[in-house]
């Protein structure tokens, strides 16, 4: 006994290292992106702040840019807004006249499924194998995790953890997320993760060979996530081969969002998220 | 001797920072991505004792690991280099050198000296990080191609740092 007690303290610089080794990797492979402890989540109190302090100062240089696109956003937006409105109400309302729309809004049976609001980005990482976003909103703004997030129209991740005043969001430039996604011109779809190597780049995978593929195809989302509405922009389409030894095509998909330069980024909040979640459950007991 | 514990809380919190702030946001070409926060556990003094040395490289990589939403990641790579540290000071330099310098510096060891001894833990450090990041050999060489040209860059910045900030 006398001796065990005697060699454990010989080599207690070496068991410490086991054993905290072990503690260290343990907490790698266990880690769940989704399901992260908030301690170890940039959101927290004294991250979060820290980052925000810094992107305030570090961002006023890029307020100028992010105006510039954002009156563009609108004005694309109105035009659509418009469009909308003259086929909406065909025949029943000289729509063109703005005076039209509170009528519109109270008709019941036009329900927004989706909420909008923004945030900005307070620290943002494009160089790891597994990328976050913290955005400066959160519990209190009325931010909830799986909230999508985009920019310009275009697909950059999803709210994972939410503190007070602060959100984590996984990036799509993170190799443990991915989101279904199709291509715009024939609708077909496969499932589109990153594969870590560059971050201009994401990868569609599961598009079976018959799916007629060509370069500069738009790549947009499928709403199937019901974090994302349909038809939002990720990419197009730059390479694609077909895969040794497999039945589905090798897609690269050059991303249409600026992952380096993300400044105010868009909140999608999928209003029956819950009904369609609870509704989905159903179907995880039947069988 | 008498050790300054302000002077390496102020280290360590200069590294964190400059790293988290500064170097996180740092790519070039998508491959490069240096990290040199380690900085602080390279110059810490000579004598530090060993499971002290274990718990402040814990300390360090979970702080970063905070940073970057990346738990165990960077804890586990830091701990392996304050683990191998005496072992490398011991293979580079002599006993008694080590007893009359009290910290690794340009200064007290000599430029050759301070980048070999830096070059062995850099690259210990981000050889393990990255593959423990990627957690896959695949694209094995894309990995150690970030590997290499991130630890020259991470070399070259604590190297740097000598002349620059930490003169004393």
């Amino acid at each position: 006994m006398k001796n065990l007690f005697k060699l454990i303290y010989r080599y207690h610089v070496v068991f410490l290292f086991i054993l905290l080794e072990t503690l260290t990797l343990s907490m790698v492979v266990t880690y769940n992106s989704y399901q992260r402890a908030t301690f170890f989540d940039s959101g927290n109190f004294i991250s979060g702040t820290l980052f925000e302090k810094f992107s305030s100062f570090t961002q006023i240089f890029e307020f100028k840019q992010v105006n510039l696109k954002m009156a563009e956003e609108n004005a694309v937006l109105r035009t659509a807004l418009q469009e909308m409105l003259l086929k909406s109400n065909r025949g029943n309302y000289k729509a063109s006249d703005s005076i039209y729309l509170p009528r519109i809004a109270k008709d019941s049976s036009v329900k927004a499924v989706y909420r909008f609001t923004t945030a900005r980005v307070v620290n943002n990482s494009v160089n790891q194998q597994h990328n976050f976003l913290t955005l400066n909103k959160g519990r209190h703004d009325g931010i909830k995790p799986d909230m999508g997030v985009i920019a310009n129209g275009q697909v950059v991740g999803l709210v994972t953890n939410v503190s007070e005043n602060f959100s984590t969001v996984i990036s799509l430039l993170n190799s443990k997320w991915k989101i279904s996604a199709k291509i715009k011109r024939n609708d077909y779809f496969g499932s589109l993760s990153w594969d870590g190597k560059d971050y201009r780049r994401v990868q569609l995978n599961e598009m079976p060979y018959h799916v007629p593929v060509q370069n500069g195809d738009t790549v947009v989302t499928t709403g199937y996530s019901s974090s994302f509405p349909e038809g939002l922009i990720i990419g197009t389409i730059s390479d694609f081969s077909i895969g040794t030894g497999s039945n589905f095509y090798k897609i690269e998909v050059m991303l249409a969002a600026d992952f380096k330069n993300l400044v105010i980024v868009g909140l999608v909040e999928n209003k029956q998220m819950n009904e369609i979640k609870q509704l989905e459950s159903l179907n995880k007991y039947g069988n | 001797m008498v050790i300054n514990p302000v002077k390496y809380i102020i280290i360590f919190v200069v590294s964190v920072i400059l790293q988290v702030l500064i170097f996180n946001k740092f790519l070039i070409a998508s491959v490069v991505a240096p990290f040199m926060y380690i900085l602080f556990i390279v110059l810490l003094p000579f004598d530090t004792p060993r499971s002290l040395l274990l718990f402040l490289s814990l300390g360090l990589g979970f702080t970063v690991d905070i940073f970057t939403n990346t738990p165990g990641v960077h804890a586990s790579a830091c701990l392996l280099i304050g683990f191998v540290r005496p072992g490398i000071l011991g293979l580079l330099t002599s006993r008694e050198t080590l007893d009359s310098v009290d910290s690794p510096r340009v200064k007290s060891m000599g430029f050759n000296w301070f980048a070999t001894y830096v070059t062995f833990l850099v690259v210990i450090h981000h050889l393990f990080l990255f593959f423990i990041e990627a957690f896959t050999f695949q694209g094995f060489l894309i990995t150690l191609l970030r590997v290499v040209l991130s630890s020259v860059l991470s070399i070259i910045l604590i190297v740097l740092s000598q002349f620059l900030i930490f003169r004393n």
